[in-house]
């Protein structure tokens, strides 16, 4: 939900405090946000002309369960849609696939075919919304049926916005959600950028993003690290492929994650911008200003959520969301107090954008541009991250023999960063077993819990059988030697690391080709990847 | 460790857990701090990881002698497979106590121990929580 | 303390076996059951009284004369991927008729006496293709392996599994000493290695009767097998090598992620047993693992009587401890005699 801010309101009240005080927009020396190397914001004025975008993760059950959602949410005011999708669809599955019992539905939306894709937009102008989709090791074939649905609605692919998570080498060092080896993999990621740099303008290629680093157990300076150390091998293995650094780097965008150490989070954002404008600048020699602008979306720690005394899980993701945007967030998603239980229930979704527009309207922060930089302890903190990740970069450098896109696949390959992520896990375990650390309701203040109060989601079992006989139809309705012609285009053009394998991806999925048939014909030119067991 | 007498033969075999993610899901950071706990606690784990199947549980238990399994999921399917490993090892003739470990809603245990499930291991459980539990699970200790 | 039980006495705890005997067991393992197969090596393991039933119940099975199964030692510095080459190699054993099983050993770690062991993840593959695969952890100390791991290999030789493949981790001592119990011994490296290669050289020598060279696809495996080719050329000059060890190792590139060089490396496995046979070296290298079991055993034996002779000992004003030793010796002896004489008088 894109909240644009009131001009009549702003001149009226809005930048003053609630006792009436005027305040500037930025306060003290140095480089102002907007500036180069943008620590301390990638706009001048930041929150004042436009608010964060309060961008709502939702996806359940079939797509007819999540378009109603969907609609909803633009109803009430909404234009970006944020995409969850069930786990056989993130691991390129069907819905009838065996890996697929019990999960259909469950923590996302269902997609088998462009049909599912159709039904989830049915009735959304896609010209006129933006749509984030969070899938990754199927990323492209997503695409290919968001493109074909448009392009079945009589809206041109050069109209979509939106973005696409697309951001594989994250998944071989913490979310494990890869289908095929990383080098095939990172050629799809490239793919995709290609394709969308040529002919879609108003989306974002990739979503790079530490989020599910950190909720895998690393620390605050491993995101950053981590993050940024992708964005880099995404940026050379773009280049590789011929594009100009400008062509396509304006178009990335990231995804961190809000945790709970406040001004170790608060550095790590302004620490971020820091160093990705210092490296695209002096590095990789972009020149346009919109590469060296680091822009992102932040979600709430969701492992930071206690199943112990759930209610008090709104004050943890309320402190998170600020710091996201006193560090300067584009966009925002906000968690359910109850997903360290279950499903976010309606009223736990709810509350959780509340806190968005609490903070956002209630309490002045959004007011000054960067109020904590200058702070001696945030300055430090940033300058300290800053240092920390760039002890990483040279690691991985030397590690690729200078490059880090080399690095990276050195790093995941040996399972480097997994077990930096482990070390980092089970050090706070212990921290929090030993009670160094306290968490409240957990190993202090246990007094007050009541697990009978909790009022949960559950998804059931008819939306998997539902969503079987869904792919039956699909399957009985189509052209089967035309998905069979497709898929062995899919496979030639796959096999051809030359070639951008997505045109051919849009025309299979355009004759009713499913993700899973789509996934195992890439499978058998790219494998699959076992991971070094790091633990 | 020089004077640690082989005190062989006499029961004291440190116990044996078979540690795997079940499904689709690919966050494995709990199992890997439930590995360490484990093994601090000196039990010897043999780590599947992730997605494994029924099948390949089996194999491991079987060929490991395993004490205990321990299965991590977090795609709330606990109530589908959670009954499903257990029905699969005892159809595999295993007799070999199973916990789960995920984010499994108090509401569910009942129905979960009632399947065969021997525990429970919900988000934040401690490292003697985890190791108690495997304890009490396995006949052995 | 030096009592013994027959077989017979033996009643395993069981999780689905039953209360089965030692001699039940080892029938049904005999008969290829895996489940008894892997109680039997839990057994063997755990050592003491237990073990060496298991152990006098499978002698006469499997024993010198017995069964026949080709025994493979395979070790190098760690992250050589040796599992993941072993388990593209047993994969391919597989479908082409034959039955191996793989004992992994992985270290314990030696403040909780706890372990992890993730061998068997990186061998799923093999896994999934029916190879038995059982991990094990070094527990503490090296002589419980050295004693655990012969009587290991022949509950699986028992079983009908041939090749039989120990597998450890790095170039130590124990890992020799373990990996050249066997009838071969395979050395994997990898490209950027040299320098673990250079540290280990003795090691190496003294063990490998085969080396592969693995990642062989990338740009520097050229290296690390000049490095080694070099080393044996040396070694050549200096006669440094493992004692009944006439030829010298072969050198084999692998690719274990595509399975390149896996029939070379198949066949030069096949091609040095069949050397042992005809030379009659292998007659000779399984007399002496069993002579070097059978000192483990008494070693062992001998160190618990030594543990438990000067366990409440007091430090005596008159007698040095090196004389000492000589009343103790004495008085083992004594303890022996009285021992055997009880036994004798039980009827075992």
């Amino acid at each position: 939900m894109k909240t644009e801010r009131n001009p009549e309101e702003g001149e009226k009240q809005q930048f003053r405090t609630l006792s009436g005080i005027p305040v500037e927009a930025v306060y003290g020396d140095g480089p102002a946000p907007g500036e180069f190397p943008y620590t301390r914001g990638v706009h001048a004025d930041m929150y004042r002309s436009r608010l964060w975008t309060m961008r709502m993760f939702a996806g359940f059950g079939t797509a007819q369960d999540t378009n109603a959602r969907f609609h909803e949410l633009l109803k009430a005011g909404g234009t970006g849609l944020s995409t969850a999708f069930d786990m056989p669809t993130l691991m390129g599955r069907d819905s009838d696939h065996e890996w697929a019992i019990g999960e259909v539905g469950r923590a996302g939306v269902a997609v088998d075919s462009v049909e599912d894709v159709a039904d989830l937009f049915a009735g959304i102008d896609l010209s006129a919304v933006s749509t984030s989709m969070t899938i990754n090791g199927p990323a492209p074939i997503l695409l290919a049926m968001y493109i074909a649905v448009a392009e079945e609605q009589g809206v041109d692919r050069s109209h979509l916005s939106g973005t696409l998570q697309n951001d594989i080498l994250k998944e071989y060092q913490a979310q494990k959600e890869y289908l095929f080896p990383p080098r095939p993999s990172v050629r799809l990621v490239t793919d995709v950028i290609r394709f969308t740099a040529a002919e879609m303008p108003r989306w974002n290629p990739v979503s790079i993003s530490g989020y599910h680093i950190r909720e895998a157990g690393s620390t605050a300076a491993q995101e950053l690290a981590f993050t940024l150390a992708n964005g880099f091998a995404y940026v050379e293995a773009a280049i590789a492929t011929g594009l100009a650094v400008d062509d396509f780097v304006p178009r990335l965008s990231f995804f961190f994650n809000s945790h709970l150490d406040f001004f170790e989070e608060v550095g790590k954002f302004r620490a971020a911008r820091r160093i990705w404008a210092r490296w695209m600048r002096d590095r990789y020699g972009a020149t346009d200003e919109r590469s060296l602008k680091l822009r992102f979306h932040t979600q709430t720690a969701g492992v930071s959520l206690t199943a112990q005394q759930p209610e008090v899980n709104v004050a943890r993701v309320a402190l998170q969301a600020l710091a996201g945007v006193l560090g300067g967030t584009q966009s925002l998603h906000t968690d359910s107090f109850d997903e360290a239980l279950a499903l976010p229930s309606d009223d736990a979704a709810r509350i959780a954008l509340r806190t968005q527009q609490v903070i956002a309207h209630e309490t002045g922060v959004a007011n000054v541009v960067d109020p904590l930089g200058g702070s001696a302890y945030v300055e430090w903190m940033t300058d300290e991250l800053e240092r920390r990740a760039e002890e990483v970069f040279t690691h991985l450098e030397d590690l690729g023999s200078g490059s880090l896109l080399e690095g990276v696949h050195a790093g995941i390959e040996s399972g480097w960063f997994a077990g930096e992520i482990a070390d980092a896990a089970y050090r706070y375990e212990r921290e929090v077993n030993a009670g160094e650390r306290i968490v409240v309701g957990v190993n202090a203040f246990i007094e007050g819990d009541d697990p009978e109060a909790r009022r949960l989601l559950r998804i059931g079992q008819d939306t998997e059988d539902l969503q079987r006989k869904r792919l039956d139809i699909v399957r009985q309705h189509r052209d089967d030697e035309a998905v069979a012609a497709a898929l062995a285009q899919v496979v030639a053009d796959a096999s051809d690391s030359t070639t951008n394998v997505v045109p051919s991806l849009l025309d299979a999925v355009r004759v009713r080709a499913t993700l899973g048939e789509i996934v195992d014909a890439l499978e058998g030119v790219f494998g699959t990847w076992v991971e070094k067991s790091v633990i | 460790m020089d004077n640690d007498t082989p005190d062989q033969g006499s029961g004291e075999a440190p116990v044996r857990v078979v540690l795997a993610k079940l499904g689709l899901d690919g966050h494995d950071r709990g199992l890997k701090v439930v590995a360490r706990m484990l093994r601090d606690a000196g039990m010897e784990v043999v780590y599947l990881g992730l997605r494994q199947t029924t099948e390949t549980i089996i194999d491991a238990v079987e060929q490991e002698d395993a004490d205990v399994v321990g299965i991590s999921m977090l795609n709330a399917g606990h109530l589908t497979l959670g009954p499903r490993m257990v029905e699969a090892l005892s159809q595999a003739g295993l007799d070999v106590p199973v916990i789960i470990g995920g984010i499994v809603p108090d509401d569910d245990r009942p129905a979960m121990a009632a399947a065969g499930v021997a525990g429970v291991l919900g988000p934040g459980a401690s490292a003697e929580e985890v190791v108690a539990c495997v304890q009490a699970a396995c006949r052995r200790c | 303390m030096l009592s013994s039980v027959s077989s017979a006495d033996v009643e395993p705890i069981g999780r689905g076996v039953g209360h089965r005997t030692v001699d039940q067991l080892v029938s049904a393992a005999r008969g290829g059951e895996r489940r008894a197969t892997a109680r039997l090596l839990t057994l063997v393991e755990r050592g003491g009284e237990t073990a060496s039933a298991v152990a006098d119940a499978i002698w006469p099975q499997v024993g010198s004369g017995g069964t026949d199964a080709h025994v493979i030692g395979v070790t190098g510095p760690p992250g050589a991927g040796k599992s993941t080459l072993v388990a593209a190699w047993l994969t391919q054993l597989v479908a082409a008729g034959r039955r191996p099983a793989v004992l992994a050993v992985d270290p314990s770690s030696p403040l909780t006496g706890g372990a992890i062991l993730g061998d068997r993840i990186r061998m799923s593959e093999a896994s999934a293709a029916g190879v038995f695969i059982r991990s094990m952890a070094t527990r503490g100390h090296a002589g419980g392996l050295a004693l655990a791991v012969p009587g290991m290999v022949r509950v699986l030789e028992l079983a009908g599994f041939d090749p039989v493949v120990v597998e450890t981790v790095g170039v130590g001592q124990v890992e020799v000493d373990i990996t050249s119990a066997a009838d071969t011994c395979l050395v994997v490296v990898n490209p950027g290695m040299g320098d673990a290669v250079q540290a280990n050289k003795a090691g190496l020598l003294e063990v490998a009767d085969l080396f592969a060279v693995n990642k062989s696809d990338r740009p520097d495996a050229a290296d690390v097998r000049r490095d080694l080719e070099l080393m044996l050329d040396l070694s050549d000059m200096t006669g440094h090598r493992r004692p009944g060890v006439a030829e010298r190792p072969a050198v084999i590139s692998t690719t274990a992620t595509t399975g390149a060089g896996m029939d070379e490396l198949a066949a030069a496995l096949d091609g040095h047993r069949d050397g042992l046979v005809s030379s009659g070296a292998l007659h000779d290298r399984r007399r002496q693992r069993w002579r070097s079991e059978v000192r483990s055993h008494l070693a062992e034996r001998l160190r618990r009587l030594a543990d438990a002779t000067v366990a409440d000992l007091e430090p005596k004003d008159n007698r040095s401890p090196n004389a000492l030793v000589e009343d103790l010796i004495a008085s083992i002896f004594e303890e022996l005699v009285e021992d055997v004489d009880s036994r004798c008088d039980r009827g075992d």
